[in-house]
């Protein structure tokens, strides 16, 4: 098929961006969406044009690293889906697709479609993570651990941090990436000894970085290619409140 | 860590709001609740004691004025918020991304509270700030608010007005009510079905009595 592509250019962070309208020919079907973008910087090279700057990793759904807004969605049209497993079937012959990148003052963009995501790893860097002690490590199924809560916890812990939830969000809050973080964490025992001060540093991290605030609208669950469920952020909330009241 | 640095955060800014939110919640299930006097079909005898307690006893009167004080936190604490928010992305989308998965009044809420505000000023207008300033803003002698509720509402523009009023209140509880919850930590997924569900019939209960308020009075039904 043929397709008709406006895809935002921007040489760096500070420099002004504009849309640019390329033709692109003969797209399979059975292409993903960045096979699409790769016959189109090939077309560009050839032209000796600069060819579009786009974040891609594993290209199989799991790394994060693809954030394009498709026709103004984040990762396109397909629910619970990253842009590499958008695959052209989703089009069809004629179309016109606007390519932007996530748009969030807490994500620049480096360029073209590419965005700064280091504030998420920030935000992870405040308290995301546990502390363990060096040593032989313990035998896994000798500290038992519910059902639900390993499931709830792993569940949350499908966040890929790909910033979806903050491009989806009115307020480009980053709430669902923290809630899920937090989550993971807070439903398991090697998260306790953590557990209040994690949750009031990456609070405190996130309104750093410049993210709105969580009004609760649901958008960020809709298009979270993980199903990242809102009610991680309702608990957040709960081990915010708890950890304040709890506080010295 | 300190209540104020508490409060300050973005979380901390959302529990301002669902504290508040919940508060003012409570204020209308008394006020709906006064206010359904009119339809003891008295004369509004019944209701002109309520309003009479109301306005004569010293406690409602202490209560008022911390009323006022949610009142305000929660206004200003919403338009900090919401101009905290757009400062968030300076620079917009080309393609609108729709509904976002979402239901309208819950990407409008303050564009709900700001109708709900506007209506706020001319029901105080109408009602309170003549009654309370026959009493001299103290304990004086109040007005006959039956037979201003009559006056006011013979008129049909003013009925308009208050209905749409109420509509606003509705939708803004619709999604305010479920979502102060979630705010405070419920994420239990009973409790969050049944308080989804009680946030829903509590925001069609409350516009629709309300509603039906200046409606019974043009209609001539008290």
């Amino acid at each position: 098929m043929n397709l008709t592509l406006k895809v935002w250019r921007q040489q760096n962070t500070k420099a002004d961006g504009k849309f640019e309208t390329y033709q692109v020919k003969n797209i399979s079907h059975e292409m993903s969406f960045l096979e699409m973008i790769d016959v189109l910087n090939e077309q560009l090279i050839v032209e000796g044009a600069e060819p579009v700057a786009f974040d891609h990793d594993c290209r199989e759904g799991i790394c994060g690293m693809c954030s394009m807004y498709i026709d103004g969605k984040p990762h396109g049209p397909w629910q619970a889906n990253t842009t590499c497993q958008l695959h052209m079937r989703a089009f069809k012959d004629g179309d016109t697709i606007t390519i932007e990148p996530w748009r969030a003052n807490a994500f620049p963009v480096v360029k073209d479609l590419m965005v700064d995501r280091s504030a998420f790893d920030r935000i992870i860097q405040a308290g995301g993570y546990i502390s363990v002690n060096t040593g032989n490590a313990v035998d896994g199924n000798s500290l038992p651990i519910n059902k639900d809560k390993a499931d709830a916890a792993f569940a949350a812990a499908m966040c890929i941090g790909c910033g979806a939830c903050v491009a989806a969000c009115k307020n480009s809050s980053a709430m669902l990436f923290l809630s899920a973080k937090v989550s993971h964490l807070a439903l398991l025992p090697q998260g306790e000894p953590e557990r209040k001060s994690r949750v009031m540093n990456m609070v405190a991290q996130m309104d750093k970085e410049g993210f709105g605030a969580c009004t609760n609208t649901g958008a960020c669950e809709a298009t979270c290619p993980k199903e990242i469920s809102l009610t991680n952020i309702a608990r957040l909330n709960q081990e915010y409140l708890a950890a304040s009241i709890t506080s010295n | 860590m300190t209540w104020k640095q508490v409060f300050s955060t973005s979380v901390g800014n959302k529990l301002i709001m669902a504290l508040t939110g919940i508060f003012l919640i409570l204020f209308l299930v008394i006020h709906a609740a006064l206010n359904a006097c009119i339809w003891a079909m008295d004369g509004g005898e019944m209701f002109n004691k309520g309003a009479h307690f109301m306005g004569s006893n010293v406690v409602p009167r202490i209560l008022e004025i911390g009323l006022f004080a949610g009142f305000i936190l929660h206004i200003v604490q919403s338009y900090k918020l919401t101009i905290k928010n757009k400062k968030a992305r300076s620079v917009g989308y080309e393609v609108d991304y729709g509904n976002r998965g979402s239901k309208w009044y819950s990407r409008s809420m303050a564009l709900l509270g700001t109708i709900v505000l506007l209506f706020l000023v001319i029901h105080l207008t109408d009602f309170w700030y003549p009654n309370r300033s026959n009493q001299g803003f103290l304990l004086g002698e109040e007005i006959n608010l039956y037979l201003k509720m009559q006056d006011t509402f013979s008129q049909l523009w003013v009925v308009i007005v208050y209905v749409a009023g109420c509509i606003s209140l509705g939708y803004h509880l619709a999604h305010g009510f479920q979502s102060a919850f979630k705010t405070l930590g419920v994420h239990n997924k009973r409790y969050h079905i049944m308080l989804s569900s009680l946030g829903l019939g509590f925001s069609i209960v409350i516009a629709v009595l309300f509603a039906l308020m200046p409606i019974s009075f043009y209609m001539g039904w008290v």
